[in-house]
């Protein structure tokens, strides 16, 4: 377990240089802007994946509730986007103009009060970071101070899952219920639905996406990292030495809820509506399918999961909705036994030093069993 | 909110919506009962047990169309042969995918998650394509249907009795599996500690595959048992899956009594609170207390007390 004092090893800088490139410029090259705006909605999930390589990955806590945390950030940005749409001109058909139609067609005659806020913009941009992270704080807390772990935590954070979705649902006049917040039209003026706009609102998740990979990227080299790595080893021996493990547990908890909480946020911008659907039990399972698909333990391979699963799940359910399910089933027996470490694992495992040979013989013919160990992931 | 009802009324209220509970409670029972044996004594994760559910209810359904085809005269009591055979087709399959799948994973509990997740979406889709997507019902005989009438007011309908008896009977048969029988005890051995289990000379491989099998088997049961009050779909076993696991956690992995405590409780305060409120709400509510409770008690309502 090497840990590079570097900021990126040699292979990290390769993958991200790839991924810049890939993001930045071979796809807005390359595809329309329908097929575009399909990659920032996978990008969002990116941000989950991520997420999740921090808190299981590393942490080795498994969360099956990350879309508690993507539909709470989704439905911040969507409450102010909504509040923007439904402004008295937009709404003079109803019978109380200037509130959300979902809530003039359940009968509610005035703003509720928890909507008042969320007016402003930049109350939004700090709720989507807050909501989620005290929630998150609030559930850690509760959770890790009692020393809950592994499948109770996975089977809890499942539970406030479906609690929050039937709340969703059931409260209608509220939330817009099952079909969720749709029609959502301009930020501060600026029409989101046009071409330009998702172009640019591409790039703006591009870049947020590399800022919080830098991020997570930070968190894994610092001495904190190596402390959650330790503690996914041997919690016992990390708690005698110490240190608070609920304490950083909380943290990488926390961490992966406010990435989440991110992704959300562009989800609602770039797809242009939020609904329930994102928030349940299947969708928060598979946002851990892309992380694990992609590779737990590594962050581009969490992200490359999170594009390659979901664009195998655009274009397998276009053409074989039927093939869909039992390729993503299969794909996931697959993973959990065969590659446990994912895309990047094999990736690591077998073509990096495959690469790495090839690349050593040219320079010191005789050398090239030993160069394996230098091309190894850095944790 | 009691103010619109007199004192007669809220009895009657308190009755009924006791018994629906009773008859939710059963059901949960039922489902948890396999699960309890699976992620209780096992710790695997079973995400996949309301599959298994779903095909006792499918082979439920299969059985009584046959009776139904071509021996009317035996049709009132093809329920028993149809939860023998949804007891030993998802049994089967339960001791198939051990065999397959969960043999390899029993080191890796979070593993298990996740790969039964998948097979729940290899099940699905193949029931959907096998049974196709609309839900199927199955036709009741006559003497399953109408209801028994206590008082004027209180109504007690027959099928819910029949479930209860069932849940009974079933559950006084595991406990007696489990607790009393040589196999039984084998399997609490294994549990406790494999490797000495092993060395005493029992064939835990055998007992994991077999242990795994009447868990999975009693769900398929539980499935079966489900057909009488409500009808079923290829994603219908997602439904429960998660009261299903907060069940058996809530009450202990690994204690049978918890499992039947918190399967009461949480049925009956579910059904009393929706009465009062919307469906929703008092789910939410009853999840929202299991979960409280929960963090206040992270072992459940009757721990083992066990050094780790």
């Amino acid at each position: 377990m090497v840990i590079n004092s570097r900021f990126f090893n040699r292979s990290e800088l390769m993958g991200f240089l790839v991924l810049a490139a890939v993001l930045f410029v071979i796809l807005p090259l390359s595809l329309d802007v329908f097929r575009l705006n399909l990659v920032a909605k996978y990008l969002t999930y990116a941000f989950v994946a991520l997420g999740l390589v921090l808190c299981w990955g590393y942490g080795g806590i498994l969360s099956l509730g990350q879309g508690v945390f993507f539909g709470l950030g989704g439905y911040c940005m969507a409450m102010f986007l909504k509040l923007e749409a439904s402004s008295v001109e937009n709404t003079k058909i109803q019978s109380t103009p200037g509130i959300p139609d979902f809530m003039d067609w359940n009968q509610i005659t005035s703003l509720p009060l928890f909507w008042q806020p969320f007016h402003s913009l930049a109350f939004t941009i700090l709720a989507i970071i807050l909501v989620p992270g005290i929630f998150a704080l609030i559930i850690g807390t509760a959770m890790f101070k009692r020393r809950v772990g592994g499948t109770y935590f996975a089977i809890i954070t499942q539970a406030v899952a479906a609690i929050l979705t039937i709340l969703i649902v059931g409260q209608q006049g509220y939330t817009g219920g099952i079909n969720g917040m749709t029609d959502l039209r301009t930020l501060k003026g600026w029409d989101i639905r046009p071409d330009h706009a998702k172009v640019i609102l591409y790039f703006v998740e591009v870049v947020l996406l590399f800022a919080c990979i830098g991020i997570a990227q930070f968190i894994r080299l610092t001495k904190l990292g190596r402390i959650l790595v330790a503690m996914r080893e041997q919690e016992d021996r990390v708690r005698f030495s110490g240190y608070s493990v609920a304490n950083f547990k909380i943290f990488a908890f926390c961490m992966a809820a406010v990435f989440a909480a991110i992704g959300g946020a562009m989800f609602a911008l770039n797809v242009g509506f939020m609904s329930p659907s994102f928030v349940g039990i299947v969708p928060s399972i598979e946002m851990v399918i892309y992380t694990a698909v992609g590779g737990r333990m590594s962050i581009f391979g969490a992200i490359w999961g999170a594009i390659l699963v979901n664009f195998a799940k655009t274009s397998l359910s276009e053409s074989f909705p039927q093939l869909w399910l039992f390729g993503l089933g299969a794909l996931f027996i697959a993973v959990v036994l065969a590659f446990p470490n994912g895309l990047s694992g094999l990736w690591a495992d077998y073509v990096q030093p495959r690469v790495d040979r090839l690349f050593a013989s040219r320079k010191k013919p005789g050398w090239s069993d030993n160069s394996v160990a230098d091309g190894a992931p850095a944790e | 909110m009691f103010g619109d009802y007199s004192l007669g009324d809220l009895g009657s209220i308190f009755v009924m919506q006791g018994f629906a509970g009773l008859i939710l409670f059963s059901v949960y029972v039922l489902m948890a009962l396999g699960l309890a044996i699976i992620f209780g004594q096992m710790g695997v994760i079973n995400m996949a047990h309301g599959e298994f559910m779903i095909l006792g209810a499918y082979v439920t359904w299969m059985t009584s169309n046959f009776f139904q085809s071509y021996l009317p005269s035996l049709f009132s009591g093809y329920f028993f042969l149809a939860m023998i055979l949804a007891f030993v087709a998802s049994g089967a399959l339960g001791m198939l995918v051990e065999w397959v799948l969960i043999r390899h994973l029993y080191k890796r509990p979070l593993d298990t998650l996740l790969a039964t997740w998948g097979l729940s979406l290899v099940l699905q889709q193949a029931y959907r394509s096998v049974f196709g997507a609309r839900e199927v019902g199955v036709e009741l005989p006559q003497w399953m249907l109408g209801s028994l009438h206590v008082t004027d007011s209180i109504e007690v309908p027959i099928n819910g009795v029949f479930v209860m008896c069932l849940t009974v009977l079933i559950t006084v048969g595991v406990a007696y599996v489990m607790y009393k029988s040589r196999w039984g005890r084998q399997v609490r051995a294994v549990v406790q500690n494999r490797i000495m289990a092993g060395a005493v000379g029992i064939n835990t491989e055998k007992v994991d595959r077999y242990t795994f099998g009447l868990g999975c088997g009693i769900a398929g049961v539980a499935g079966s048992a489900f057909t009488m009050i409500g009808s079923t779909g290829p994603t219908s076993g997602q439904l429960y899956i998660v009261d299903t696991f907060l069940v058996v956690v809530f009450g202990g992995a690994a204690s049978l009594l918890g499992t039947i405590a918190s399967a009461f409780s949480i049925s009956q305060t579910q059904s009393t609170l929706e009465f009062f409120l919307s469906g929703s709400m008092a789910k939410v509510l009853t999840l929202l207390a299991v979960v409280g409770i929960l963090m206040l008690r992270p072992q459940g309502l009757f721990a083992l007390k066990v050094r780790k």
